[in-house]
């Protein structure tokens, strides 16, 4: 018989379609039934980035041609609604008193065609008396002006509510003979997902809710939407067309997604949403914004003792998931790959009159990373050592069995001085090292940079498994039905690999179903790198019950006992052991099996935890030192995801998470006037990389298999961006640490980078 | 990111455009490539109530040789500036300048006539032809006058055109035996440039063009007087802030923008680009 499917460079099935008539989101919906003479909303979003509401005037945009309707949230009832993350925090979906943020939606319009209700938007008339506006984030937690004034402060999240010790200070570094100490702005991003978010919203002569959203997680939007309108769960059904990124912002629902049923009900109509880009750059979560104050301590040999974070989360203009991943995954992974004796590390959250921040590419790793990697490369600037040698140092050393660090998170498994050893030898370190030399010694006007990060990080963290159902249809096809979320990862390839592994099957002849909530009522979604290790473990461990399902309605029809039945997986049939002749296919035992409910299984698999996929990249920059112009030369990046499924998948992720790590630390942030207006909300003024900005990526493999799932692997959707920020941040401040240069944050603009060689010099 | 609402006239002659423009006035716009135009319109910052659209005025579209100038249609979309063989040979600088406008899907689309009635100081083409010395033609109701580059940039996205007036050819002197330099310093490939430098040099013959370093293109005199004076380029390069007056924005200070204009205007007329 062939070999396994698994490992090998299947091709993705998805791309025929989305490369030739395109993929289906939510926009293309033009023949759904439900949907055809759907009405437009467009929202009239806060100019104001702080403010409280005076006035609203909606009379003349009521009166111009196609207006259907203009609500305000007070004409829709609209009542506050706590953050889940701290209840102190309430707003209503439309605001109706007050504005935290530049975007924040106030009033719906209601138009039979989009471009009525954008050309309305002009005259909705809204008065504010206008709020200091709190950009900054150390000003926001000083300030006496408050966002959510029963919050009694900007501070909405601190570490020390969970019973956890604050830092204690310089006193904490007294037995070091070298102590460094670092202030890093992680800064604020855009996720930026091609298909900015939408959703469509129909009510049933059932009186149930059909919402069509582009999501990432489905069935995490039937509760909130229920609430929003008024409804029990079982009341909502959500659909998910085909989703053009997410990146972590499109994980919860948004209230202008929440709000549809409500207008939708308001008006007797279905309606549809699409916002533009210059919406999306203002009303889609922002990612990162962490203040990090850093102090590393130790021996002057290289040995790091004491390491102390206080990071501070830019929550943004709303209590969202933002506000929480610093205490839940940048403060667990504090002590990245090192076995540092002695760690502190204190979060604080703060509202700010900013985009809220939610999830993105990574959510509170990549920042535990850049703070542990930055220190470290201060830490060996200050001994006068290799930075790669004191990393070397200070590693945790290869475990197979569960490791716990100082800061109580247990890791997996891990290898990480040979990820780096691999990425060193693949990125020929030592030949850059020389050229280094070389430029330095000759004075030339363009700079090396070499910069080294070794990382480790969480994936799977969310959920404990997840739901899968394999059904076998009488043509002998197969469905699989899934509770993670496809949006560009590959799903329908992938899962369709692990489902032809257990059957035999061909995956051409299995489609996959997701993200709607009749079909597969229970799931988690994509996101946090949990895919493969818990949804398509569950569909691997669902599909080799439905072999034994179908062994023994084999043993049935072929009068055999059900020991004797042997699955043929080439043939993708089922005999009875020794007599091959004499076999029954998929389809033929769904036919048979059809009467007692079809060839079908379903179930949720456990995982017994996270897992903590590491890795090391190299980057190699050139620093033109007259302009400050950044250049990245090349890139290697060594990342162990455990158990790889499809090599070719495996290396898009990286492709494409390193392309947004080094976005970070060259080119992009989200930036404000002192006013508090969006300076960056188009993609002319921000900076999102392009293919042009960025070297080839060398892929360096490495499997370490982690034991707490059965596929042995981990996630890989992260590693890319995780691993490649603080190496490219490193190599820009390598090439002009000659001139004295010891820190710049990121983005490593040529302005930034100039600026810091004038000082240093 | 959706034009507000607008008529849409398309002329098939220069005359034709011309009395339309008449006809509908200020609220007219002509439509060319539409990749300055559009853009504002999505954005809601440019709201004419009437789009001309000259695209298809198919006899505006040529680069011929003139004798001692180069005659440009002002609808030559960028892609054929830049593969020009007739300016490959005699003005290589205009050519080099157009491959780096946008990307290539911008370059297929959008005129050099356009790019220069926008008026746009960051744009490249508007300083590189005033680099070069060139001549506006245009065509208006009475008739056509030329306009030399250096009398044509009034203020921020202003021109000398009079609203019932249509740029129809770019007239650029050759440059044959000129060493050149186009320098273009950008966050990103495809963007508009932080500052960007055309220069071209003949003995102590120069012209340096500025791009975005100011509200208007920046003719960098003082370099050429102190080149033609006998200074060298190193020395010369340090006058290159003189005439700019530039703006401190997202992408750079004022006074870093005057010290990229230094370091290209010397890299620009020390080596010819490739």
């Amino acid at each position: 018989m062939a070999g396994s499917i698994l490992g090998n460079r299947v091709l993705r099935k998805e791309d025929p379609k989305f490369l030739t008539t395109g993929g289906v989101y939510v926009d293309d919906l033009l023949t759904e039934p439900a949907l055809v003479g759907a009405l437009h909303v467009t929202y009239v979003r806060s100019s104001v980035a702080h403010g409280i509401i005076t006035s609203i005037d909606t009379s003349d945009a009521k009166s111009m041609p196609g207006i259907v309707a203009v609500l305000t949230g007070k004409d829709l009832g609209l009542e506050p609604v706590p953050s889940a993350y701290n209840p102190a925090a309430t707003r209503t979906l439309l605001a109706t008193d007050k504005v935290r943020f530049v975007g924040e939606p106030i009033v719906a319009i209601v138009s039979n065609t989009r471009e009525q209700g954008e050309d309305a938007i002009d005259a909705v008339i809204i008065d504010y008396d206008v709020l200091p506006a709190l950009i900054d984030l150390e000003e926001a937690m000083a300030s006496t002006t408050l966002l959510y004034d029963a919050c009694g402060s900007n501070v909405v999240f601190d570490s020390m509510v969970l019973g956890l010790p604050d830092n204690t200070g310089d006193a904490y570094f007294a037995d070091c003979e070298v102590v460094v100490k670092g202030r890093y702005l992680n800064q604020r991003v855009a996720p930026c997902p091609l298909e900015v978010r939408g959703a469509a919203a129909a009510w049933g002569k059932d009186g149930r809710l059909t919402e069509w959203l582009s999501t990432q997680h489905a069935q995490g939007a039937v509760a909130p939407l229920a609430a929003a309108n008024g409804v029990e769960e079982s009341m909502v059904h959500v659909k998910t067309p085909d989703v053009g990124g997410g990146f972590g912002a499109k994980i919860g629902a948004y209230p202008e997604e929440l709000l549809l049923g409500v207008i939708a009900k308001r008006v007797g109509k279905a309606v549809r949403w699409r916002e533009t880009r210059s919406e999306s750059m203002v009303g889609l979560g922002h990612g990162r914004a962490q203040l990090q104050y850093v102090t590393i301590g130790g021996k002057r040999d290289g040995t790091v003792t004491h390491y102390q974070l206080w990071a501070i989360q830019d929550s943004g203009g709303w209590v969202d998931m933002g506000t929480i991943l610093a205490p839940f995954m940048t403060r667990p992974m504090s002590s990245g790959v090192y076995a540092i004796p002695n760690i502190e590390c204190r979060t604080t959250s703060v509202v700010t009159n900013t985009t809220p921040t939610v999830a993105y590419r990574g959510a509170g790793r990549p920042e535990a990373t850049a703070a542990i990697e930055r220190a470290m490369d201060m830490f060996a600037l200050e001994i006068g050592m290799d930075a790669v040698e004191v990393r070397r140092k200070n590693l945790i050393p290869k475990f197979l069995t569960p490791h716990t660090t100082v800061v109580g998170q247990t890791y997996d498994v891990g290898d990480y001085e040979t990820s780096l050893d691999k990425a060193l030898v693949a990125a020929d370190y030592k030949g850059w090292r020389a050229k280094q030399k070389a430029a330095r010694d000759s004075g030339a006007t363009k700079q090396i940079g070499i910069g080294v990060s070794v990382y480790v990080e969480i994936t799977g963290g969310v959920g404990n498994g997840e739901s899968a159902k394999v059904e076998v249809l009488d043509n002998g096809h197969a469905l699989i039905y899934t509770g993670t979320s496809p949006h560009g990862q590959g799903h329908a390839t992938s899962w369709a690999m692990l489902a032809n592994e257990q059957t035999g099957i061909p995956i051409e002849n299995i489609e996959l179903v997701w993200g709607d909530t009749d079909l597969v009522p229970i799931g988690t979604g994509t996101m946090g790198s949990r895919s493969l290790q818990q949804g398509g473990n569950a569909v691997f461990a669902v599909a080799a019950e439905l072999v034994n399902k179908a062994k023994s309605v084999a043993a049935r029809l072929l009068e055999a006992s059900e020991e004797d039945i042997v699955l043929d997986k080439d043939s993708a049939s089922f005999h009875v052991a020794g007599t091959p002749a004499v076999a029954k296919t998929w389809a033929e035992l769904a036919v048979a099996e059809k009467q007692a409910g079809g060839l079908v299984h379903s179930d949720v698999i456990n995982v017994s935890g996270a897992t903590f996929p590491f890795g090391a990249h190299v980057a190699i920059v050139e620093v033109d030192v007259e302009t400050g112009k950044v250049t990245h030369i090349a890139h290697t990046a060594c990342d162990d995801a455990g158990k790889v499924l499809n090599p070719m998948l495996l290396e898009g992720q990286i492709h494409g998470g390193v392309a947004q790590g080094v976005a970070q630390a060259l080119l992009e942030e989200v930036s404000y006037d002192s006013d508090g207006n969006p300076i960056t909300s188009n993609l002319a003024d921000y900076a999102f990389i392009s293919a042009a900005e960025l070297p080839s990526v060398t892929v360096v493999h490495m499997e370490t298999p982690t034991p707490v799932n059965l596929i042995g692997a981990k996630g890989i959707g992260e590693s890319g961006t995780i691993g490649s920020t603080p190496s490219v941040q490193s190599a820009v401040i390598d090439a002009v640490s000659q001139f004295g240069v010891k820190h710049i944050d990121m983005p490593t603009t040529a302005e930034k980078v100039w600026a810091a060689i004038q000082s240093a010099r | 990111m959706i034009p507000a609402p607008f008529d849409y006239k398309r002329a098939s002659s220069a005359a034709e455009a011309i009395s339309l423009v008449s006809e509908y006035g200020e609220d007219a716009k002509f439509l060319a490539g539409g990749h300055s135009l559009l853009p504002l319109m999505k954005l809601r910052l440019a709201q004419p109530a009437v789009l001309i659209d000259i695209a298809r005025i198919e006899d505006l579209s040529y680069i011929r040789d003139a004798g001692n100038h180069i005659a440009i249609g002002a609808l030559t979309r960028h892609m054929d500036v830049e593969k020009s063989p007739i300016l490959a040979e005699h003005v290589p600088l205009l050519s080099f300048a157009a491959s780096h406008v946008g990307d290539p899907q911008v370059r297929h689309r959008g005129t050099i006539g356009g790019s220069i009635a926008h008026a746009d100081s960051a744009s490249d083409l508007p300083a590189t032809t005033l680099a070069l010395g060139a001549t506006y033609v245009v065509q208006g109701p009475n008739g056509t006058r030329e306009i030399a580059a250096a009398d044509f940039y009034k203020g921020f996205l202003e021109s000398a055109l009079a609203p019932d007036e249509m740029l129809t050819e770019i007239r650029v002197p050759k440059m044959n035996g000129a060493t050149w330099g186009f320098q273009k310093f950008n966050r990103r490939a495809q963007d508009w440039a932080i500052v960007g430098v055309a220069a071209w040099k003949r003995g102590t013959e120069s012209g340096v063009g500025l791009v975005n370093m100011g509200s208007v293109p920046v003719l960098a005199t003082s370099v050429a007087k102190a080149i033609a004076g006998g200074a060298s380029i190193g020395d010369a390069a340090k006058l290159a802030g003189a005439e700019a007056e530039p703006q401190s924005d997202l992408n750079a200070s004022a006074q870093y923008r005057v010290h990229l204009a230094e370091v290209l205007v010397r890299r620009a007329l020390e080596s010819t680009s490739k």
